[in-house]
């Protein structure tokens, strides 16, 4: 990230911390959903999907989570946007703690949006390309007439000719149709942040392509900061500035891409990276990288939540949980191998 | 050179077809569905324009003509028990049937879906206990209920109308509860609620016009019921009274004349039945055209 | 699965009291005073005076309802105005009557709808569907009163097979297995079975065409399975809730049954109801009300806890 591209996005009138400042700051976040259970049953049975995450994403960057489902990257996604409440935890938008006094919910609102994944309920179906995109800014007061002509805007901006595609219906256009359609949705209130959650999981390869160029495109004009949710390792790669990965609630590692994607320092991000199968005869997959399903996130395992997957686990391991270790060079991972004091055997070489 | 450049000149834009306009469309091309529709225009329209159709007056009878069988000069239905000519009673009867059927279920429309549309937004606990309430109503079998609140409020059409749409208002709720929650989750939902938009705007824009549909298509199918209901109703005594024309109070009083005019004593029936059998099948069609995946 | 059944029976007891209340407020429904709704006309000043202190009619309307729940619970579902005996030895001698009818028109209804919603969704689109699906919107279409009335007129009127009215040749006595009874059955467990068969046909048809459409019969196929052996398949999976929409049914045609009890006499909870209307006797009519509403809401959990047991899938540990 070049200084100018900073220095550029701190002139934005709207920022307030100043280049430093982390845009989206996330501290000690947790979410449970409780199962109760009713009468004559037995106890709560309690989906632990977000429990106890730590992460920062700066002004103009693009952080990118990754994990396998159930490990609560879509949960912490809503939990940011506010669509539910975290149980325990900060979070902070350039600075200012949502849902205070100087920053409240609306005002976060017109800030931070979200792209959806392209599923056919991603857009009402009763409702055309250009009202759907207008719906944002009318609720916050934009008159109608204009709300049209910022719609009609952004869907040249996505690629999408006005005079074609403004008055159609969702099922009258494609899937990266629509999927554009859901970008100049997420940019219709002019954020500075977009979460995009999957975004681009459900399309072609050929047009995911065209997608993801487009949202860097996006992203310069615009100055946007991205978080960019996905499971797949490759489209992560092209487009994150910082990689996060997580497993079952938790924060495994996080760091700058080439480091993640480079020198991972957790056996959970090496064993992802082992699982993208490999196109290079001589380099064929032997083994299976992990073994085992995903458990549970209602009964995770005790001390470090990956022990029971871990090719290097040791008594340590099930015993104490390692909390996130400075590598160096703003990599942290959550491993017993990565801390140098930690007492892992295998360390004692 | 000027042959591929015409080939690049765009389509000209189709107007794009709204929901609605496409349902149409469908139901437009079902013949059985059309049929029914017709039949049902019909005998609302024969209902309305009673007085001018009918070829005699429904309350005029006369003794030395009663049970008169169909094609009898002067009576080409016949005539009932106390020398009425059947086709104007029929007529006529077709406007006190219509509306004990179709009344009930319009307030039941309304109101079951208001209460189901908040439940169903809602959620949560109050969205628990709106539907343990609707279900202790559902613990009724309808005629049963039907029966007992009217055998308690007293005979008369309108209490009937109120016990009949105290009966469709629990199953109307039902549904609507259960479309709202389903599109509730939707994602397009979602980002709504992520711009900002409170929760009636929400409702407004993106719910009611998504759910509204489903839950008419099953109030039309509840219009034969409340029919045959209604019509049950005051076959007991419980709902229209006598001398008023109302088809299944005629069946009552034509009872005794099965035995001498069988084909009289049926003919208030063959109405309901058809009545009844267009609106399910009408009702069955609309739901055909709008279920089409798109 | 014991738990389970816990667990439900807990879940419909607020749904029994609610359904207790809406009986209990029936009386009070009616216009004028209730207690005059609970006695005779020519009663006595003492008699009313006595009535009202036995159902407390001055007190406040919730500890009426104790008061009632409590005689309830003990089986005093008070006299019938017309008759003077108690309402629930009335109701119970009824009852067994209707359940007869509404078992056996289930039984029919059952039997042909599943055959013929079977053929339907087997046949998919055929000829034979499209024949089969008529007959039960007809079925749901019909109004089963007016089918009973010309029932009558086709069989007793104007051939004289069967007999027009009655439950035996006694006229309203009780029904009994017999040969004497079984003609006096016929018309009205036919005229009750007709909604239920339309019914159970329309479910059994989409159920079917469901299961058969599922990917894992074109696998079974695909490995080889003959067609009996698919047969065999669509009638486990479809059995379950084939079963639930039987006994539901069973339920409804115990609830509703005042209207082919009318048209044919039929000694059971149904035309009882129909007297009570008739007399304005309600506490007649809040006792049936009230047995008949209980039955149903034991029948539903009944086929709710028959269902887990036959489904694996909706089995909850």
């Amino acid at each position: 990230m070049s200084m100018d591209v900073v220095a550029a996005l701190s002139a934005d009138p709207r920022d307030r911390g100043g280049p430093a400042t982390p845009l989206l700051s996330v501290r000690g976040l947790v979410k449970h959903f409780g199962r109760k259970g009713g009468l004559l049953s037995k106890g709560s049975a309690i989906v632990r999907a977000v429990d106890g995450v730590d992460f920062e994403v700066a002004k103009g960057e693009t952080l990118g989570i990754v994990g396998e489902s159930g490990c609560g990257k879509s949960t912490t996604a809503r939990l940011i946007m506010q669509i539910i409440k975290p149980d325990v935890g900060e979070i902070l938008f350039d600075g200012e703690e949502v849902g205070s006094s100087e920053l409240d919910l609306t005002d976060f609102r017109r800030q931070v949006q979200m792209v959806f994944q392209d599923s056919y309920a991603s857009l009402n179906p009763r409702l055309t390309v250009e009202d759907t995109i207008a719906f944002g800014p009318r609720v916050h007061g934009l008159p109608r007439r204009a709300a049209i002509a910022r719609a009609h805007d952004l869907l040249r901006r996505v690629g999408l000719e006005p005079a074609r595609f403004a008055g159609r219906y969702p099922h009258e256009i494609s899937g990266g149709q629509r999927q554009r359609v859901n970008i100049a949705r997420g940019l219709a209130l002019e954020p500075r942040l977009l979460i995009l959650d999957e975004a681009v999981s459900a399309l072609d390869k050929s047009i995911e392509a065209q997608v993801l160029n487009l949202l860097l495109d996006l992203k310069d004009e615009f100055g946007l900061t991205f978080i960019f949710i996905s499971h797949d390792l490759n489209v992560v790669r092209f487009m994150s500035d910082r990689v996060m990965v997580m497993y079952l609630g938790k924060v495994a590692e996080i760091g700058p891409a080439e480091a993640i994607f480079g020198r991972p320092r957790h056996p959970y991000t090496e064993a992802l990276l082992a699982s993208m199968p490999s196109m290079d005869p001589d380099n064929r997959t032997q083994e299976a990288p992990i073994s085992g399903d995903p458990p549970n996130p209602i009964n995770p395992p005790s001390g470090c939540r990956f022990h029971t997957r871990c090719k290097f686990a040791t008594a340590l391991c099930s015993r104490a949980e390692p909390p996130p270790y400075d590598v160096g060079g703003g990599h942290l991972a959550a491993c017993h191998l990565a801390n140098p004091e930690s007492g892992h055997p295998r360390l004692a070489a | 050179m000027a042959a591929i450049a015409d080939t690049l000149v765009v389509a000209p834009i189709r107007a794009s077809r709204g929901y609605w306009a496409s349902v149409v469309a469908r139901l437009t091309r079902d013949p059985i569905a059309m049929l029914a529709l017709a039949i049902i225009l019909a005998i609302v329209l024969a209902a309305i324009f009673a007085p001018l159709i009918a070829p005699a007056e429904p309350f005029k009878g006369s003794m030395i003509r009663r049970l008169k069988p169909i094609g009898f000069p002067g009576y080409p239905l016949g005539s009932d028990e106390l020398g009425r000519d059947m086709l104007t009673r029929l007529i006529y009867g077709g406007r006190l049937s219509l509306f004990m059927g179709v009344t009930p279920v319009f307030f039941a429309f309304v109101i079951g879906s208001s209460i189901g549309i908040f439940a169903g937004y809602l959620g949560g606990r109050i969205n628990t206990l709106l539907m343990r309430v609707i279900d202790v109503f559902f613990a009724f079998p309808s005629v049963l209920l039907a029966i007992a609140l009217s055998g308690a409020l007293g005979a008369g059409i309108f209490n009937s109308i109120v016990s009949l749409t105290i009966v469709f208002v629990p199953q109307i709720a039902r549904v609507a509860e259960a479309v709202t929650t389903q599109i509730r989750s939707r994602d397009y939902v979602e980002a709504a609620r992520v711009s900002g938009a409170g929760p009636l705007t929400i409702v407004r824009v993106h719910v009611l016009g998504n759910v509204l549909g489903p839950i008419f298509v099953y109030a039309t199918s509840l219009i034969s019921v409340s029919m045959i209901l209604a019509s049950g109703l005051s076959f007991l005594g419980l709902g229209v009274k006598p001398p008023d024309p109302e088809w299944g109070l005629m069946l009552n009083t034509l009872r005794t004349a099965i035995y001498t005019q069988p084909m009289v004593a049926a003919l208030p029936g063959v109405m309901i039945f058809l009545t009844s059998i267009s609106f399910n099948l009408f009702s069955d069609g609309l739901r055909s055209a709008m279920e089409v995946k798109q | 699965m014991l738990l389970y059944i816990l667990r439900r029976i807990v879940y419909v007891m607020p749904v029994a009291i609610g359904v207790s209340i809406i009986c209990f407020l029936l009386v009070h429904l009616a216009p004028g005073d209730p207690l005059t709704a609970v006695m005779p006309i020519d009663a006595t000043a003492e008699q009313q005076a006595e009535m009202r202190q036995a159902y407390g009619f001055d007190k406040p309307l919730p500890i009426q309802y104790g008061i009632w729940l409590w005689k309830v619970v003990q089986g005093d579902l008070g006299h019938s105005i017309a008759t003077g005996r108690p309402v629930l030895s009335e109701v119970g001698r009824a009852v067994g009557n209707s359940l007869i009818l509404a078992s056996v028109a289930t039984l029919i209804g059952f039997t042909f709808g599943t055959l013929f919603g079977f053929v339907a969704g087997y046949f998919r689109d055929s000829p034979l569907d499209k024949g089969a699906s008529a007959l039960s919107v007809l079925g749901v279409s019909v109004p089963h009163y007016w089918l009973g009335i010309v029932l009558v007129i086709i069989f007793s009127a104007q051939l004289g097979w069967l007999p027009p009215t009655g439950a035996g040749p006694d006229g309203s006595g009780n029904w009994r297995p017999d040969l004497e009874h079984l003609r006096y059955i016929i018309l009205p467990a036919v005229t009750m079975s007709v909604i239920p068969m339309g019914i159970i046909a329309r479910t059994v048809r989409a159920l079917v065409a469901d299961i058969l459409s599922q990917e894992f019969v074109q696998a079974l196929r695909a490995k080889g399975l003959g067609e009996w052996g698919v047969f065999k398949h669509v009638v486990t999976n479809a059995a379950p809730t084939a079963l639930a929409v039987m006994g539901l049914q069973l339920g409804y045609l115990l609830g509703g049954s005042i209207l082919i009890e009318t048209v044919f006499a039929w000694p059971g909870t149904g035309f009882l109801l129909n007297a009570a209307i008739f007399q304005r006797d309600l506490p007649l009519l809040q006792g049936t009300i009230l047995v008949l509403a209980m039955f149903f809401v034991t029948l539903n959990l009944i086929v709710d806890v028959l269902q887990t047991a036959l489904d694996p899938r909706i089995q909850r540990s």
